[in-house]
């Protein structure tokens, strides 16, 4: 398989949040500001790199029957290194990502990859996979965090565009999470269709 | 009184799908029919409650007693997985009815975030069993007036001609944020 096209797939034709509709909480949840949105793109690239690599490594040894709680397993594992990592190193993302870094192990994605992807393929197109998948869906939660962050309250990743004033602060609350994401989908579509 | 400000609180002010963003992906996915809609909402509350109180005895008899909580996460998702199947299989048995009613909706319901983190937050915010499990019930009607509410207007919405791009998830979307603006005059309430 030609591997540059399959680490590419996740950014645009296969993105997880634009064309799938996978792992919304996180995107809805985190997606306050720039910064936030990036770090729980690569909190969870990570976790996707880690567990397509393993369950691919072990996908002969698991019976067929008890493959789903193996792959929850495998990803709960590394969602719980990648907590305390970040809880370590980096702890005031980890305090405003709060709830949503254990959740990781319930986004659909990580164990639709797993299942769909890594438990079919070898261990370095999984790998490749996961590293793009997660990528991509890292590029949609910046992306959308920069939005909410630009139009609420006049900032990207903490740098002042405009007085906080004129910001729309609904955007950075819960409803202009669902209003923003709503637009950026239907304007990703326009440009598909063109 | 702080049962009943746990329950407002729930069920309105800080509305599990609207303000948390827990459980999203059933709120867009099975809010085609208002009748999905509480089919689905019968099934979130039963194991949500249920693996509350199963979550709450792991955490109190288990990993605080050993000194293992960073193990959280891990025995959490794995009770719940396992939980909704057993949970499945009680049913059948016990109650064919019931079970028709809810069991297309139960193997979704592992993968729903806000069972999960209902769990985590019962534990974070040190409810006792009655207020944890006060809490899961409330937290779980919550999510059925946000459902159903939401199913209701996408029922109308089938006959709206929309533009193109526009059609599908992104109007289901844009019509959700409407409705947590809505939900947002609670805040302040308690």
């Amino acid at each position: 398989m030609n591997q540059w096209k399959n680490f590419s797939k996740g950014f645009f034709k296969e993105n997880a949040i634009f064309s799938l509709l996978l792992g919304m909480c996180p995107t809805l949840g985190v997606t306050s500001s720039a910064e936030n949105g990036l770090g729980m793109g690569l909190a969870t690239t990570f976790v996707l790199v880690m567990a397509n690599l393993v369950v691919s490594v072990v996908k002969d040894f698991i019976p067929d029957k008890v493959r789903i709680p193996a792959f929850i397993l495998i990803i709960a594992t590394f969602v719980t290194i990648v907590e305390m990592i970040m809880q370590a190193y980096v702890p005031a993302l980890f305090e405003s990502l709060g709830l949503f870094i254990p959740l990781i192990v319930v986004n659909c994605l990580v164990l639709g990859r797993a299942e769909a992807f890594a438990s079919k393929n070898n261990v370095f197109s999984s790998i490749i996979d996961g590293a793009g998948m997660g990528l991509g869906f890292a590029m949609a939660l910046t992306m959308l965090g920069s939005i909410r962050e630009i139009l609420g309250s006049g900032k990207i990743f903490g740098i002042t565009l405009y007085p906080e004033d004129y910001g729309m602060l609904v955007f950075v609350l819960a409803p202009g999470a669902f209003i923003a994401l709503g637009y950026l989908i239907a304007l990703i579509n326009r440009l598909k269709k063109a | 009184m702080s049962y009943f400000i746990i329950i407002i609180s729930a069920i309105f002010v800080n509305n599990v799908v609207l303000a948390q963003f827990l459980g999203i992906c059933p709120f867009l996915g099975v809010s085609k029919k208002i009748s999905t809609g509480i089919g689905m909402t019968g099934a979130v509350t039963f194991v949500m409650v249920i693996a509350t109180i199963f979550t709450y005895f792991i955490q109190k008899l288990v990993l605080v007693p050993f000194g293992i909580t960073y193990l959280q996460t891990i025995s959490f998702i794995l009770v719940i997985a396992s939980l909704v199947q057993l949970v499945e299989i009680v049913l059948k048995k016990v109650s064919p009815p019931l079970y028709q009613a809810l069991g297309v909706f139960l193997p979704l319901i592992t993968t729903n975030c806000a069972i999960l983190g209902v769990a985590i937050m019962t534990v974070s915010k040190n409810y006792n069993l009655v207020e944890a499990v006060v809490f899961s019930a409330a937290t779980a009607i919550g999510f059925g007036v946000a459902l159903v509410s939401f199913a209701g207007i996408r029922e109308q919405l089938d006959l709206v001609d929309l533009p193109k791009g526009m059609q599908g998830a992104p109007i289901a979307l844009v019509i959700a944020g409407i409705l947590a603006l809505a939900f947002m005059g609670f805040a302040g309430l308690v």
